[in-house]
């Protein structure tokens, strides 16, 4: 009988049996009880869980709406309604997966800003960062999808635009377009592969990233709000002084972040699944009618930032692909950010009035764009779009600049405080 | 910094609001109730009276209207199935598929109509029909221009006539611009009657735009009791905890 590799188990009884042929016991204390995560987490450290628990929510109850539901032209719409009132909780679990997708952007965008905040993205975090790009960039892909198979009107229409986007695309694009379409029009041969696209293609690869985003994040260890190394100072096992184990202290932690997030879950699933229009929009009770647009055609909220940077781009030498590139840029150049920022310091804690003042109307601007593209294109709308597109760009190609010319404050060589 | 980006935001969104409001005639508000059951049983006897020829529900069966509604099936198959539907089928209409040449368009499914549309609007269109010879049945309608529906509930309303009033538009020149309608000819009930029977209707219709509606509701208030309560053992775990964290 051949000895066990050397990093095996060897543990006693069925976990010791398991960690001899599998790393069970490595992996749970690597990733969960021994791994060292600072002590002064704050309450926008919450939202790296909750995207995962929004994830989770998202993959269960898709998986038994997709029981249900028919990926067919034809009786899309009706196995929706099906689903709302002959299945047994179907409302529920279809509110669950409608909430969680604009759950999911609300929790990520501010995961997202915590990282602007803290320098979250700085070396030696890059990697950990553009993991996170990719799965923001699948999971606007997998939104997109998801939106169009309850094939009501705004469903329909909204896919009719975002696809048509690409017919701007100079030489392939009336082809491409042809190509993602599977048909002359947004049909069932579309709907038949956003479907497939939807729940198998694009769920796998988000959770493969996922796993590569904690893997990088835990192989560097978490970055905290102070924006300071906590390795420097390890206590005599070898752990960081300013650490402790995610679990239980985190896990705990984390709970009551979930009871809190659950506690506005639930109250937009039980009292508000419309969210006032945002959430479920009105036209997408009527089913897909290619032949009557709704009154607006609006993207769901959480891609009105963008699309208000699509059409603020006017059309120049007879196309409009421009703002097509605008708009793939705004996200492309979140990509570089962890090279962009050259302030000797990570945190906003130790950064000058510039970046502080630059983030401010970052955010305002970001805002701003998704009330205008909620907006017909009118008014003061399209001007204003065009001033916070530039904000939001200027404060990405232009932080080389100004984060070095900032005056920044001496950071601390402990962590301070703790939540 | 978040204060301030929060208030920038809802002063844009108000402005917004404000400005998508201006040359409408506002909604009438419908005040109807989900949960007033006598209310939502009257709703289902008008509707199946003076809608149900021409408007099908075809997302709700009888019989899950029955059970919601509290109406026994035997009465509802007694007195509000006028096809051969059995009681577990939908409620469907025995418009004929070229029904669209009578009226333009075919009558629309209603079951998802106070979602799509808001009960207000629900409410205001059937008060809103007035008096219009240009239009093929003789009524255009404030809240839905050149509708194809005729005024069905004419001999329970009666017959407005439009009002208009005088505007500049953007030149300067005056203008008629239609304000609202008043009553022409009465109808066989008083206004409030006709508020009333609209209001059930318009209620009924919110319940068949989603069955499950006032369920949702009460079971929600548990579910956040459950939440409220969660939240605390989970604070206090925190804290017990994170006593040891210095």
């Amino acid at each position: 009988m051949a000895a066990a590799p050397e990093s095996a188990g060897t543990g006693k009884g069925f976990i010791g049996w398991i960690d001899q042929r599998f790393p069970l016991t490595k992996l749970w204390k690597d990733h969960v009880a021994e791994y060292y995560a600072p002590k002064n987490f704050n309450f926008w450290y919450f939202f790296g869980a909750l995207s995962l628990l929004v994830l989770v929510n998202q993959l269960v109850t898709g998986i038994f709406l997709t029981m249900s539901y028919k990926p067919s032209a034809v009786e899309a719409f009706a196995s929706i309604e099906y689903i709302m009132r002959d299945v047994e909780w179907g409302w529920l679990i279809r509110y669950m997966h409608t909430t969680g997708a604009s759950a999911f952007f609300i929790v990520v965008y501010l995961h997202m800003f915590r990282a602007l905040l803290y320098g979250s993205h700085r070396k030696p975090r890059e990697l950990v960062w553009i993991f996170g790009c990719l799965i923001f960039l699948l999971l606007m892909a997998e939104a997109f999808m998801g939106y169009v198979l309850p094939w009501g009107n705004m469903s329909y229409w909204g896919a009719q635009v975002i696809v048509s986007l690409f017919s701007s695309l100079p030489v392939i694009g009336s082809t491409l377009v042809e190509w993602i379409r599977g048909d002359y029009n947004i049909a069932d041969p579309t709907l038949n592969r956003f479907f497939a696209l939807h729940v198998a293609a694009l769920p796998l690869a988000l959770v493969f990233l996922v796993i590569a985003h904690i893997m990088a994040l835990h192989e560097v260890g978490s970055n905290n709000p102070d924006g300071i190394d906590i390795k420097k100072y390890k206590d005599a096992d070898g752990h960081p002084l300013d650490g402790i184990p995610f679990h239980p202290y985190y896990t705990v932690k984390d709970l009551l972040g979930t009871a809190g997030f659950l506690l506005i879950f639930a109250a937009v699933i039980f009292f508000a699944p419309n969210f006032f229009g945002l959430f479920l929009e009105s036209p997408n009770f009527e089913p897909a009618n290619p032949l009557q647009t709704p009154p607006d055609i609006t993207p769901v909220w959480y891609f009105t930032p963008f699309y208000a940077m699509l059409r603020a781009i006017p059309s120049a030498f007879g196309t409009q692909v421009w703002g097509v590139m605008v708009m793939g840029a705004a996200v492309f150049v979140l990509f570089f950010v962890p090279w962009l920022d050259r302030s000797p310091v990570r945190s906003i804690r130790y950064k000058g009035p510039i970046y502080k003042v630059m983030l401010a109307l970052f955010s305002i601007a970001f805002i701003c764009l998704a009330v205008c593209g909620m907006k017909p294109p009118s008014g003061i709308y399209p001007i204003l779009a065009r001033i916070c597109t530039a904000i939001y760009f200027a404060f990405f190609l232009l932080m080389p600049w100004y984060t070095r010319m900032d005056s920044v404050k001496p950071e601390p060589e402990r962590v301070t405080g703790h939540a | 910094m978040l204060k301030a980006t929060v208030l920038a935001a809802l002063g844009l969104l108000s402005a917004g609001a404000a400005l998508a409001e201006e040359g409408e005639i506002p909604l009438l508000q419908a005040e109807t109730d989900i949960g007033n059951t006598d209310s939502l049983q009257r709703g289902a006897r008008n509707f199946m009276n003076d809608c149900s020829g021409c408007h099908s529900l075809k997302y709700l069966r009888f019989s899950r209207m029955a059970a919601d509604l509290k109406i026994p099936e035997a009465e509802v198959s007694k007195n509000l199935i006028f096809n051969s539907a059995k009681i577990f089928e939908e409620i469907n209409t025995a418009m004929p598929a070229d029904s669209a040449d009578w009226f333009g368009k075919p009558p629309p499914d209603l079951s998802l109509m106070a979602r799509e549309r808001g009960t207000n609007y629900l409410y205001s269109y059937l008060h809103g029909f007035y008096q219009d010879k240009t239009r093929p049945w003789g009524v255009n309608n404030l809240y839905l221009a050149s509708t194809a529906m005729p005024h069905v509930l004419f001999y329970r309303q009666g017959l407005q006539k439009p009002v208009y009033k005088n505007e500049k538009d953007g030149n300067g020149n005056a203008k008629m611009v239609l304000a609202g309608a008043e009553p022409m000819i009465p109808g066989s009930m008083k206004p409030e009657e006709y508020d009333q029977y609209v209001r059930d209707i318009v209620n009924f219709l919110d319940y068949a735009a989603e069955p499950i509606k006032e369920t949702r509701q009460t079971m929600g208030i548990f579910v956040m009791l459950f939440l409220l309560v969660f939240f605390v053992f989970a604070y206090l775990l925190k804290k017990e905890y994170w006593k040891d964290v210095h």
